[in-house]
C-alpha cells in the first residue's frame, strides 16, 4: 500500500471517529422525519425533548464524575429520592414547591457530599461507594412513606386524608413552557450550557480535567485533587436532584420506583457524549448530543411501532457504537474511566 | 545440583538501538557475582533475558557447559533458573494463603490439585520452609498472604524459587524494600545458599551490599562490560567503570556562580525511616547539584522539600521561616517548584496540548475570577515554545507526541515561565538528546543569575559536572562530600559516592 493510501485511510477514519456520531444522529432524524408523519409534528419534537431532559441531566451529572476519573452509581437513587421527599414535602407537609425544591436541593448536595467523604476521606473506590450509597437511598427514602408512593389524597397512617398537594407551580417545571419550549427543556439547556462553561472555561473545570486524566501529575502540579474530586460528586448528585424535581413534577406523586432505570439510561448517554467530536474525554455537549440520539432513536421507533420491550436493545446498541467510535476506530487513547 | 552459568556474547536490540552488546561472564556454583551499572546500563534486559522474559536475542546461555534454550519464564525454571524480581507484589498473589502462595508454581503447573485440602498444601508446604529455616506454624500459612510483611514476603517468594533447586538464582534489588534487620537476615540465608552451592547473580546499587556479599563484580555501561573485579573490590574503579570517563576537559564550569544568601535551610532531616540525618543550606546564585547512585535518597529529599512526603524528622527553613508544606499547592505557592523524576508516570497528561500542560500549575495567572483566558495561555505557551526552543507543530500538539528531549522542555520551561525562588529538578536530563540537555541546562543557569536558587538532582556524573556550580553527595540517605566543581575533581566526587559504609 503506498504511503498516500494509508494517509487517505487515515483522514476517512478520523473524519468518521470526529463526526460520525454526529452523522448517525443526523441520519436517523432525517430518517424517522421522512418516513413518520407523527415525528414531524412539531409536538412530538417538544415532547421528546422533555422527555429526555431528565436523562440528559442525570447524565450532565455523571460527566462530572468522569471528567474526573471516576463514576456515580448513585445518581438514579438520587433522583429517586428526590421524586419521595418532593412529595413528602408537599402532599404530606403542605409546603409550598419552593419549600420542595429547596429540600430536594439540599437533599442533593448532602448525598453528594457523603458519596465525596467515602471516596475521597474513607478511601472506598468510587463504584463501591457509590454503589453503597446507591443501595443505601433508595432503602432509605422506603423508610418514612413505609414503602408507599405518596400522591395527592391519600390516607394517612391515622385515618385522616393527606392536606396537601403536588401545587399548580411545581407541575408547571414539567408542563410548563415558554411559548412551544417546555420549561424542562430550558432548564437543560441552561445546564448544558452552564456545565459547559464550567468544565472548558473555568479553572475548576480544567483542574478536573487534570485530576481525571493522571492525579499524580496532577497533584504535583499544585491541582487539590482531594477537593476537585470531592466537588465532582458533589455537583453529580446535585444534578441528580434536579432531574428528580423534573420527574416528580411529570409522575406528579411520590412513585417510590421512580427513578429506577435512570442510572444505566444516563451512564449511557455520558459514555455516548465522550465520543463525539472525538472529544476522548467527558463533555457537557457530548451528554447532551448523547441523550438527544437516544431520544431520537426511541421516539422515532416508538411511532414507527417498535414495541417499548425492545428499548434497551437499541439504546445498547447505540451505546456499542459510540464506544466502537471512541475505542476502537479512535487512535486517541479514551479515558473517561479510571483504570483502578 | 551444582552448575555453572555461562554467558557468550549476549546481544539485544530494540528496533535501531543496541542495549546489550555482546556480554559474557561466567557464574561458579557457590559464587555470588553482581551486576553493577546505572540507568539504562542494560542491566534489566539482562535480567529479562535470563529470567525467559526476553527470548529474542543473540548468543548463548550454558548451564554447565552445555547450551540451554528456553522461551518463558517457566522454561527458565525448568532449566535452573529462578528470578526474584524487584517489585515483591508482582510475585505475590493477594487472596491466597501463604501456603497457596508457596506452591503456587505446583499448582499452576497441575503437580498439585487446586482442590488439594488445606491440610495438604500445609504438608507440601513446610519442606519449602525448611530450606530457608523458617518456623513458620500452621497458622501464618493459613494466612492470606496480604497480611505478611512486605520482608516476608520477600522470603516467601525466595523460598518458593528456592523449592525447585535453582542452579542459578537471580535477585534483583532484593534489599529496597527491606529494614536493616531484615537485610541481616536476608544476607544470613543468601550466605547458606552460596555455601550450599547456588551460583547467585545478586543485582543492586547499594555498594555496601555487594561488598559484603558479592565475590565478583561486573561493571556494566551502555550494554558493555566495562570491568570483571574480584574480591577486594576497588571500588573507586568500579564507579568510574559505571559512570565513564568523561571525554570533556577537566575544566567543566568556566562561569562558576558562588551564592551568598541562604534560601534553604534543612536541618538534621531524615528521608529514611531508619536513615541517618544531615543539614544542608541551599543558596541562590548558584546551581547546587546532588549526586548520588539509585536509591542514595536524592528524590526523597526532593519530594519531601516540595510537600509529597512528609517531613520524617527534622526541619526546613525557607528564608528565615519554618517550611513544612502539606502538599505541592503550599510549595507552589512560596515559590518553591519541582520537576518529577519520572515524567511520563508524574507528569505528562494524555492527549493534553502543550498550551494546556503549560499553564496547569498556573491557572490562576491565565484567569480571571476563575474564568481562563485562552488568549494568555497562548501567549504564555508561545512564549515557553520560544524560549526553550521547544520542537513541535504548535502549541495545540500533544505533550505525549513529542520526541523525549521536547517532553522534558515542556515539562522544566512551565515552570520557568513563572517566578520561582528555589527550583528542583528531579533526575531532569534523563531520556533527553544533548541539545535539549543544554538548552535547559542554560536556562538554569539564567535562573540563578537572575537571583534565583536552583537543586539538580541526579545519577549521572557528566550532567552534574556540566550543569552545577556545586557538588553534593548523597549515599544511603546521607551527604558525604559539598564542595564547589572548582574546588574538587571528578575523581574526588566517584571516591565519595563510591564511599562504602
Amino acid at each position: 500500500m503506498s504511503n498516500a493510501m494509508v494517509k487517505k485511510e487515515f483522514v476517512a477514519r478520523d473524519f468518521l471517529v470526529k463526526y460520525g456520531f454526529i452523522m448517525v444522529t443526523l441520519i436517523a432524524f432525517v430518517a424517522f422525519y421522512s418516513t413518520q408523519d407523527t415525528f414531524r409534528m412539531s409536538t412530538t419534537f417538544f415532547s421528546m425533548l422533555k422527555y429526555t431532559s431528565v436523562v440528559a441531566i442525570t447524565g450532565l451529572g455523571i460527566t462530572f464524575a468522569m471528567a474526573v476519573g471516576g463514576l456515580d452509581l448513585s445518581v438514579g437513587a438520587v433522583a429517586g429520592m428526590s421524586v419521595t421527599l418532593s412529595a413528602m414535602t408537599m402532599v404530606i407537609y403542605d409546603k409550598s414547591a419552593p419549600v420542595a425544591v429547596g429540600v430536594v436541593l439540599l437533599a442533593g448536595l448532602l448525598i453528594g457530599s457523603l458519596n465525596a467523604f467515602l471516596i475521597v476521606g474513607l478511601k472506598i473506590p468510587d463504584l463501591l461507594a457509590t454503589l453503597a450509597s446507591m443501595f443505601a437511598i433508595m432503602g432509605l427514602k422506603l423508610v418514612p412513606v413505609r414503602g408507599r408512593s405518596v400522591s395527592s389524597g391519600m390516607m394517612m397512617e391515622d385515618g385522616t386524608t393527606a392536606k396537601g398537594k403536588f401545587t399548580d407551580g411545581f407541575l408547571k417545571i414539567d408542563n410548563g413552557s415558554f411559548g412551544p419550549i417546555p420549561f424542562a427543556v430550558i432548564i437543560w439547556l441552561v445546564l448544558t450550557i452552564a456545565c459547559w462553561i464550567f468544565l472548558t472555561r473555568t479553572t475548576w473545570g480544567r483542574a478536573m480535567y487534570a485530576v481525571g486524566s493522571n492525579p499524580e501529575a496532577a497533584l504535583l502540579a499544585g491541582i487539590r485533587v482531594k477537593f476537585y474530586r470531592s466537588l465532582a460528586y458533589i455537583l453529580s448528585s446535585l444534578l441528580a436532584s434536579i432531574s428528580g424535581l423534573i420527574l416528580a413534577s411529570r409522575i406528579g406523586q411520590g412513585d417510590i420506583s421512580a427513578g429506577n432505570s435512570l442510572l444505566l439510561d444516563s451512564v449511557a448517554v455520558a459514555l455516548v457524549g465522550t465520543s463525539v467530536l472525538a472529544m476522548g474525554k467527558p463533555n457537557a455537549w457530548g451528554t447532551a448530543l448523547g441523550a438527544f440520539l437516544v431520544g431520537v432513536v426511541i421516539t422515532g421507533l416508538t411511532i414507527a411501532g417498535f414495541p417499548y420491550y425492545g428499548q434497551d436493545v437499541v439504546k445498547g446498541a447505540v451505546l456499542l457504537l459510540a464506544l466502537i467510535f471512541s475505542f476502537t476506530l479512535s487512535r486517541k487513547k479514551s479515558r473517561f474511566i479510571s483504570a483502578t | 545440583m551444582k552448575k555453572s552459568l555461562e554467558i557468550r556474547s549476549i546481544r539485544k536490540s530494540f528496533g535501531s538501538n543496541e542495549v546489550l552488546k555482546g556480554i559474557s561472564f561466567r557464574i561458579e556454583p557457590g559464587e555470588i557475582v553482581s551486576l553493577l551499572g546505572a540507568n539504562g546500563a542494560g542491566k534489566s534486559t539482562l535480567i529479562k533475558i535470563l529470567s525467559g522474559a526476553y527470548t529474542d536475542f543473540d548468543g548463548e546461555i550454558l548451564i554447565n557447559e552445555e547450551p540451554v534454550k528456553f522461551n518463558s519464564p517457566l522454561q527458565a525454571r525448568f532449566v535452573g533458573i529462578e528470578t526474584v524480581h524487584q517489585k515483591i507484589s508482582d510475585g505475590t498473589i493477594a487472596g491466597l494463603t501463604v501456603a497457596e502462595n508457596l506452591l503456587f508454581d505446583r499448582i499452576a503447573l497441575g503437580e498439585i490439585s487446586k482442590f488439594a485440602s488445606p491440610k495438604k498444601m500445609l504438608k507440601e508446604a513446610k519442606p519449602i520452609l525448611k530450606k530457608l529455616e523458617l518456623d513458620w506454624d500452621d497458622s501464618i500459612l493459613s494466612q492470606d498472604v496480604f497480611n505478611l510483611g512486605i520482608a516476608d514476603q520477600q522470603l516467601l517468594l525466595l523460598a518458593r524459587a528456592l523449592s525447585h533447586n535453582p542452579s542459578l538464582l537471580i535477585l534483583d534489588e532484593p534489599t529496597s524494600a527491606l529494614s536493616n534487620a531484615e537485610v541481616v537476615r536476608l544476607f544470613k540465608i543468601i550466605q547458606k545458599l552460596r555455601a550450599d552451592g547456588v551460583a547467585i547473580l545478586y543485582v543492586s546499587h547499594r555498594l555496601g551490599e555487594i561488598e559484603e556479599l558479592a565475590d565478583h563484580l561486573v561493571t556494566l555501561r551502555d550494554g558493555v562490560i566495562q570491568s570483571i573485579q574480584s574480591k577486594p573490590f576497588d571500588w573507586d574503579a568500579a564507579l568510574h567503570d559505571m559512570l565513564g570517563i568523561s571525554s570533556e576537559s577537566e575544566d567543566f564550569n568556566a562561569d562558576e556562580q558562588h551564592g551568598s544568601q541562604v534560601v534553604l535551610s534543612i536541618k538534621n532531616l531524615q528521608v529514611f525511616n531508619e536513615g541517618k540525618n544531615f543539614s544542608l543550606d541551599i543558596r541562590s546564585g548558584e546551581v547546587t547539584g546532588v549526586i548520588g547512585l539509585l536509591g542514595a535518597g536524592k528524590s526523597e529529599l526532593a519530594r519531601t522539600i516540595f510537600g509529597v512526603d512528609k517531613v520524617k524528622s527534622g526541619s526546613i527553613k525557607f528564608h528565615g521561616e519554618i517550611f513544612q508544606p502539606k502538599s505541592p499547592i503550599d510549595a507552589i505557592r512560596k515559590g518553591v517548584f519541582m520537576i518529577s523524576e519520572d515524567r511520563a508516570r508524574d507528569g505528562i497528561l494524555e492527549n493534553w496540548s502543550i498550551a494546556n500542560t503549560t499553564s496547569l500549575p498556573f491557572l490562576k495567572g491565565i484567569s480571571s475570577s476563575r474564568i481562563l483566558n485562552f488568549g494568555v495561555e497562548t501567549d504564555l505557551a508561545k512564549g515557553m515554545i520560544e524560549r526553550l526552543a521547544v520542537v513541535a507543530q504548535s502549541y495545540r500538539s500533544t505533550v505525549d507526541s513529542l520526541s523525549g528531549g521536547n517532553q522534558q522542555k515542556v515539562m522544566v520551561g512551565r515552570w520557568l515561565m513563572q517566578d520561582s525562588k528555589l527550583l528542583l529538578l528531579d533526575e531532569p536530563f534523563r531520556g533527553v538528546d544533548i541539545g535539549a540537555r543544554r538548552e535547559i541546562s542554560s536556562q538554569i543557569g539564567d535562573l540563578v543569575r537572575a537571583g534565583n536558587a536552583a537543586v539538580i538532582f541526579s545519577s549521572d556524573i557528566d550532567e552534574i559536572l556540566e550543569s552545577a556550580d556545586r557538588v553534593v553527595v548523597m549515599v544511603d540517605g546521607d551527604i558525604k562530600f559539598d564542595a564547589y566543581l572548582s574546588k574538587t575533581s571528578r575523581d574526588e566526587i566517584i571516591k565519595k559516592m563510591s564511599e562504602v559504609a
